[in-house]
C-alpha cells in the first residue's frame, strides 16, 4: 500500500491506496466523487477527464500514486457549491447534452480548451474535443455550449 | 480494468532509477507518461512486479536550446509541441508532437518513454530518424548515446540495455536550405499511425538537393529509414518529377504489417504517397 496526499477540488486528502488504483478509481470509490465517469476505459473515449495541476487528463489511464501530491479538479469542484460554471450553463442552455454520460469529460476538456484559448474558431473547438467522444452524436450543440461558455467567459454578450 | 498487483517506487534520480532496475532486475518496468504501458497493464498484457516511476525526476526534464536541441526524456509531447525553441529551430517535431492522440495523451505522454517502447505505429520515431537525433542513455556502466538509425532494432525492441534510461534527446537546429515536415495517415479513433512518414532536406544555393533523410513508421514492425529514395532524390532538383520519381522507391524494401485497418497492400501504396507529400512540403520549406 502506498500512502498519497492530493488536493482534489481545494480539499487535501491523505489515502492509502494500491499502487495500482487508477486515478478514476481513487476519485470515485475512494473520495465518492462519482461526477468523473468510466466510458471506454482505454484513455480513447473522455468520459473521465479531470485536470491535474490545470492540465487535462484522462484519469483511467493515470495511476493515484501517480497525482501523489499533486492538485485535482474534478467535475464537482469547477464551480463553487449551488452555481454552473459558464461551461455548465452552455451545456444546458444550448442542449450540449443528451443522455449526459459523457458530459463531465467534455466539459473539462473544454474547461482546458478555453484556459489555452479563449477565443477558439468552431474548428478548434472540434479539434480541442477530440479526445472525447459523444455517442448520442451531440457534437454540433457541444460546439455550441462551448462557445457560449467563452463568449460568457471574455464578457462578451452571450445567445443560446 | 485493473492491472495486476505491482510495488510502486518513484525515484528522485536517474541514479536511484537505475539502482531499482538492478536491484529489481526483469521484473521491473520503468513507467513515464504510461499511455502505452498502463493500457497494456489493465489488460493484463504485461505484468511486472514493480513500476519504477521516473515521470517526476526533475533532470528528464525541460528543453535546452543551443547548437542543438537537447530535450528531457520526460518531457512530455504537449510541452515540446509548444515550446518557442522548439517551434523556432525544430518546428517539424513540434508538429508531430502536436499532433499525437489528443491533448489529455499529449498532456501525459512523454519523448523518452515514446522511444524506448518503440512502438510500430508511434509517430516520433520517423521524426527521430529523420532528423538524425541522438538517443542519450544512461545506465549502470555510464552513459552513452545511441543514433537514431541503431535504435530502433524490431517490434517493441530498441537498442537499449535492460538496466539503461533514455535521459535526454538531442535534436539539430535547422536553418536556411533546410527544411523538413511529417505527414501522416491516421486511424480516425485511435490516432496512431496507419502510415507516417518523415521527411528531411537540405538544398544546394542552387537549389538542388544536397542531403536527405526520409522516414516511414507505421507501417510495418519498426520505423526505418528509405534508403532508396533519398539516393534518388540527392542531387536530382528537387522539383515536382524528381520528387514523385524518389517516392515511388519508398517502401519497396520493407517489412509490413497488416491488420484490421489497413492491408499490406494498402500500408505499401500509401508509403509512397505520404512520402511524395512529405517531401513536397519538407522541400517547400527549405525553399523557405
Amino acid at each position: 500500500m502506498s500512502t498519497i496526499t492530493v488536493t482534489v477540488n481545494g480539499k487535501a486528502h491523505t489515502s492509502t491506496v494500491e499502487p495500482r488504483t487508477l486515478l478514476v478509481h481513487y476519485l470515485r470509490e475512494h473520495l465518492n466523487l462519482t461526477g468523473t465517469h468510466i466510458g471506454c476505459d482505454t484513455s480513447q473515449c473522455g468520459a473521465c477527464v479531470v485536470h491535474v495541476d490545470g492540465k487535462s487528463i484522462k484519469a483511467c489511464t493515470v495511476l493515484a500514486v501517480q497525482v501523489d501530491g499533486a492538485s485535482v479538479t474534478t467535475i464537482e469542484g469547477l464551480a463553487p457549491a449551488g452555481e454552473l460554471h459558464p461551461l455548465q450553463e452552455g451545456f444546458w442552455e444550448c442542449h450540449g447534452l443528451q443522455c449526459g454520460y459523457c458530459t463531465p469529460g467534455m466539459i473539462m476538456a473544454a474547461a482546458d480548451l478555453l484556459q489555452q484559448n479563449p477565443n477558439p474558431s468552431d474548428d478548434e473547438v472540434r479539434h480541442g474535443l477530440e479526445g472525447n467522444l459523444c455517442r448520442c452524436t451531440g457534437y454540433h450543440n457541444i460546439v455550441r455550449a462551448v462557445q457560449y461558455a467563452a463568449a460568457k467567459m471574455r464578457g462578451d454578450e452571450v445567445t443560446a | 480494468m485493473i492491472p495486476a498487483a505491482f510495488e510502486y517506487f518513484a525515484p528522485g534520480s536517474v541514479a536511484e532509477a537505475i539502482g531499482l532496475l538492478e536491484q529489481h532486475g526483469d521484473e521491473a518496468k520503468l513507467l513515464a507518461g504510461g499511455h502505452s504501458l498502463l493500457p497494456a497493464l489493465k489488460l493484463r498484457l504485461s505484468q511486472p512486479g514493480v513500476l519504477i516511476d521516473i515521470s517526476r525526476v526533475a533532470e528528464l526534464h525541460g528543453i535546452e536550446a543551443g547548437d542543438r536541441l537537447s530535450i528531457g526524456a520526460a518531457t512530455t509531447y504537449a510541452a515540446i509541441a509548444s515550446d518557442p525553441a522548439v517551434l523556432g529551430g525544430c518546428a517539424v517535431l513540434a508538429e508531430c508532437a502536436g499532433q499525437i492522440g489528443d491533448i489529455q495523451v499529449r498532456n501525459r505522454g512523454t519523448l523518452g518513454g515514446a522511444l524506448a517502447h518503440a512502438d510500430p505505429a508511434a509517430d516520433l520515431p520517423a521524426v527521430v530518424l529523420a532528423l538524425d537525433a541522438a538517443i542519450a542513455v544512461q545506465g549502470p556502466a555510464g552513459a552513452r548515446s545511441i543514433s537514431a538509425d541503431d535504435m530502433f532494432v524490431e517490434m517493441l525492441t530498441t537498442a537499449l540495455e535492460p538496466n539503461e534510461v533514455v535521459t535526454r534527446v538531442t535534436f539539430p537546429v535547422l536553418g536556411a536550405g533546410e527544411g523538413a515536415s511529417y505527414a501522416k495517415l491516421k486511424h480516425p479513433a485511435s490516432r496512431y499511425a496507419i502510415v507516417g512518414v518523415a521527411a528531411y532536406v537540405r538544398l544546394h544555393a542552387d537549389g538542388s538537393v544536397a542531403a536527405a533523410r526520409v522516414a516511414v513508421t507505421g507501417a510495418g514492425p519498426r520505423a526505418e529509414r528509405q534508403h532508396a529514395t533519398e539516393s534518388a532524390l540527392v542531387g536530382s532538383a528537387g522539383d515536382a518529377a524528381a520528387i514523385a520519381a524518389a517516392a515511388e522507391l519508398a517502401g519497396e524494401s520493407m517489412e509490413y504489417l497488416g491488420d484490421i485497418h489497413a492491408s499490406e497492400t494498402y500500408r505499401r501504396a500509401m508509403v509512397k504517397v505520404y512520402t511524395r507529400r512529405a517531401l513536397e512540403q519538407a522541400v517547400a520549406r527549405a525553399r523557405g
